[in-house]
């Protein structure tokens, strides 16, 4: 099963390359739902039976991940008619190399960690680390609150990845919370996002700045 | 006999406080309706009144019957709060607190419909009814609370609608940040109060607030607890040198909430006072003599800076000031006299402050309203625009006249009797042989110095506000204020009367009070009759009444032929209005006497040569702590961090950024150590 599992966690690995290396909101939001397809499957794999929280988290993952936050985005990009990241702080290919060179910290780092001897031979770890990293890259250099949103998904699904490891120890509970938060965080900034369009015509967050007192 | 008592009172003796729970529930949601109805709708006002006019009514009774010892709990909540069950109780001492909360409560909301109509005001009207409800609710909640933590629940209750209500027209620069100012002193009085049931917890072992408890305390416990007490509740009191953020949120908050905080809400601050020191038997003698100091200081320097105000509203929130000073001096009395073993200065002094917390909460609200409905009638609150309103508004000048001569403290109103109690108490202290006594002794004079000083302010108002000639258009053209108005400020002025004229009736509430406060007094406790001739007193007060009242008639009869001159005209060919001696002229030889602590800025007039251009004089005076010790200091630290701007400047990337650096300077770091 390990095959399987890390041939997985390579494709999200992938995806995260993909959606650093997108320059189109759109896209860009597809790439992250694919992720979160690709996780809601990963429980299944993790543990070879299938279990009630498994289950039940994977349903809630793709629930969300995959189809409840991309539709309330593209609704919300379709309102707000913007198409493409104009302006990032860095270009595309500068931070695909970073999403790479993050890619390549996370696996030598986790060679690093005491883990046990039936997760040091998975992914699991690095490509939740890869995947944290690449949602902050998302974060800091892209400045249209859209493309800040998949940022958040991206930094969850690496949270989420990481929550497989623990999925007996940890309590189903506090993963469900992680994903609610996401959720509403995610509802919010999307009605926000018209309203910043509507008042500043322009989505880019930095115009927030002029709120500060 | 007393398992009997106990059984009843453990089977359901507990009407009292089941009215008063019902009367939290009712004010609490009696703002809720109005979010509901349309903006212009003038329904949501109306159902909020009759809610919280119930509720006071409802909770009236309940306070009432506490004075008659029946049904007062103990009350256990059916739930449990950090490993106990909270505890509610009613004593005297709760219900003496508990009339002004609900008299003030009902009659400001129904102010409020003729002050703050939906009609006029639909963006802030039903936020502001929301909070009245809440503030009351929240008030009455902490006065029954036998448990550190609901009254605590109760208190930030209190203080955040407190702060919605001050900032109600947050449209407006000044409203805004008397709000954040008032925000930041009610956050560091609750950390104070954190702070000490933290304390008391550690020290007692529970959170609950009993005597019994506080029994094993260690002098050092006793003494931390004190220390925190005073400044938690002296913020939400406005002793003096934790007053500053009460000028500000008084003047800026709408006439009515200005009467609740300053009438009911600074009380509540010293119900915590009174309530926290009956809970800890024995107060060394340097307790007593802190408060009779703080209370020295918040009376002299509290009317003192009401001389220096331009402002009519700013200038009532400094006589708060002074009032919880006299209020504090009869607490420290009583402390000096719990400390030492002397019931009389106990029974004197706590008297003197417990009635004094009836009597201002009645007169400072009373004048509050009239403010409020001089500002709606002139649309200012400076004093010098204003004049001649007893003509245009003689109603309101009848009703503030009413509540400055209680306020100055002159019989026959409610505030002689008050102040009478606190000068008895002060006076028998000076006669007392030891040491004490002559400290005692330095505190009466200040009383009296502040006595003069406030009717001097009362002048200065009264004269320029409701006398002489109106300065301004919009003075001259000032309307009367509508009866939903006026009639709340006439149950005021008649409890003012009523209490001045027979303080025999007040009496056995405040001994209750006084039994409930210091229990180990027990029988040895002197009723207040035996210690000042109550009666003698409402004699007197009556017949001076009715020489006035004679009087007044009189001369109303006597009515000469009115000739229209100016007030004074000083032979001027053409007098106007605006050459009348002004207020800040008035109070310009008492303001010059205390420059050393008033220092007033003047700006302007330069007169060079015979025939000089039109030109303008602005005096203003500062307050003593926030703008010249807070403001200066928070400038400082603000320069310091100067250099920190730059990393700080609302943009969201920045900030996820340092996350991550600082994420990976850890990873880095464990990897160095896993490496090692």
């Amino acid at each position: 099963m390990t095959n399987e599992l890390n041939a997985l966690l390579v494709l999200v690995l992938v995806i995260n390359l993909v959606a650093l290396g997108t320059g189109r909101i759109l896209a860009l939001i597809r790439v992250a739902a694919l992720q979160g397809a690709l996780l809601g499957v990963l429980p299944f794999l993790v543990h070879q039976h299938v279990t009630f929280p498994a289950v039940l988290m994977a349903v809630v993952a793709i629930a969300l991940k995959c189809i409840a936050i991309p539709a309330i985005m593209i609704r919300a990009l379709r309102d707000a008619q913007i198409k493409r990241e104009l302006e990032p702080l860095i270009g595309v290919l500068p931070s695909i190399l970073l999403g790479a060179a993050a890619t390549a910290f996370a696996l030598l780092f986790s060679n690093q960690l005491p883990l046990t001897p039936q997760d040091a031979g998975s992914l699991l770890v690095p490509a939740s680390m890869a995947t944290i990293l690449t949602g902050f890259i998302l974060l800091t250099t892209r400045f249209k609150a859209l493309t800040q949103v998949v940022g958040y998904l991206v930094l969850e699904n690496g949270i989420f990845i990481f929550g497989m490891l623990l999925i007996d120890a940890m309590p189903f509970v506090v993963e469900v919370g992680v994903l609610l938060d996401l959720f509403v965080g995610i509802f919010v900034i999307c009605i926000i996002t018209n309203h910043i369009n509507a008042a500043f015509s322009s989505m880019d967050t930095r115009r927030i700045v002029t709120l500060k007192e | 006999m007393i398992e009997a008592a106990q059984a009843a009172a453990a089977t359901g003796a507990v009407v009292s406080l089941v009215l008063i729970l019902v009367a939290i529930v009712l004010t609490a949601a009696s703002g809720l309706p109005g979010l509901f109805v349309a903006r212009r709708s003038a329904r949501g006002q109306w159902v909020a009144a009759v809610m919280t006019v119930l509720g006071a009514a409802i909770g009236l009774a309940g306070a009432g019957l506490a004075f008659t010892k029946r049904g007062v709990g103990p009350l256990e909540l059916p739930f449990t709060v950090m490993g106990g069950r909270p505890v509610l109780a009613m004593d005297s001492l709760s219900a003496l607190f508990l009339v002004p909360v609900f008299l003030v409560g009902a009659l400001g909301c129904l102010y409020g419909l003729g002050y703050w109509p939906q009609s006029r005001h639909a963006r802030t009207g039903a936020k502001l009814r929301l909070f009245w409800g809440l503030l009351l609710a929240g008030m009455t909640l902490l006065i029954v609370a036998r448990n550190g933590l609901v009254f605590l629940l109760g208190w930030e209750v209190m203080a955040l609608s407190a702060f919605f209500l001050i900032s109600t027209e947050d449209h407006r620069a000044p409203c805004r940040q008397a709000g954040w100012i008032y925000l930041i002193a009610t956050h560091a009085g609750t950390l104070a109060l954190f702070a000490m049931f933290a304390l008391w917890r550690w020290s007692t072992g529970s959170y609950e607030l009993s005597a019994a408890a506080a029994e094993g305390m260690s002098p050092a416990a006793r003494n931390g607890v004190f220390v925190l007490a005073l400044l938690g509740f002296g913020l939400k009191a406005g002793v003096m040198p934790l007053h500053f953020w009460l000028p500000a949120a008084h003047a800026n908050a709408p006439s009515h909430v200005s009467a609740i905080l300053s009438g009911v809400m600074l009380k509540i601050g010293v119900y915590g006072l009174v309530r926290v020191f009956s809970l800890l038997p024995g107060p060394p003698p340097a307790w007593g003599g802190v408060i009779l100091l703080l209370a020295a200081i918040s009376a002299l320097l509290g009317v003192v800076f009401a001389l220096g105000q331009h402002d009519l509203k700013r200038l009532l929130a400094y006589h708060s000031v002074e009032n919880i000073g006299i209020i504090l001096m009869g607490l420290g009395l009583a402390m000096l006299g719990r400390s030492l073993q002397r019931p009389d200065w106990v029974v004197l002094g706590l008297a003197g402050c417990l009635l004094h917390v009836w009597n201002h909460s009645f007169f400072k609200s009373l004048l509050f309203f009239c403010a409020g409905s001089v500002v709606q009638g002139a649309r200012t609150r400076q004093i010098d625009r204003l004049g001649g309103l007893a003509r245009t508004m003689p109603w309101t000048a009848m009703l503030f006249l009413v509540g400055a001569v209680a306020i100055c403290g002159l019989p026959p109103l409610n505030g002689f009797i008050s102040e009478l109690l606190v000068y008895l108490g002060l006076l028998r202290g000076v006669v007392a042989p030891d040491g004490v006594g002559s400290a005692v002794a330095i505190v009466a004079p200040v009383l009296a110095i502040v006595g003069a000083l406030a009717v001097a302010c009362f002048v200065k108002v009264y004269g320029a506000v409701f006398l002489g000639h109106s300065r301004t258009p919009a003075a001259a053209g000032a309307r009367e204020a509508p009866l939903s108005m006026r009639a709340p400020a006439m149950v005021l002025g008649a409890a003012c009367v009523v209490i001045g004229l027979a303080p025999i009736a007040v009496a056995p509430l405040l001994d209750a009070g006084i039994a409930d406060w210091m229990p180990e007094l027990g029988s040895s406790a002197i009723p207040l009759g035996d210690l000042v001739p109550l009666g003698a007193l409402s004699v007197t007060a009556t017949a001076l009444a009715a020489v006035i009242v004679v009087a007044v008639v009189l001369l109303a009869r006597r009515r000469r032929a009115v000739r229209g001159v100016g007030t004074w005209d000083c032979g001027y060919a053409r007098p106007t209005g605006r050459m009348q001696y002004t207020a800040s002229s008035f109070a310009q030889s008492i303001v010059a006497l205390f420059h050393w602590v008033l220092r007033t800025r003047t700006q302007g007039p330069r007169v060079d040569n015979a025939f000089p251009a039109a030109t303008w004089m602005h005096t203003h005076v500062d307050d003593l702590v926030l703008d010249r010790v807070l403001l200066p200091a928070a400038e400082a630290v603000g320069g310091w961090f100067r250099w920190f701007h730059r990393f700080q400047q609302g943009l969201t990337h920045r900030y996820v950024l340092y996350v991550l650096v600082t994420v990976i300077l850890l990873f880095l770091w464990a990897a160095l150590g896993a490496l090692s």
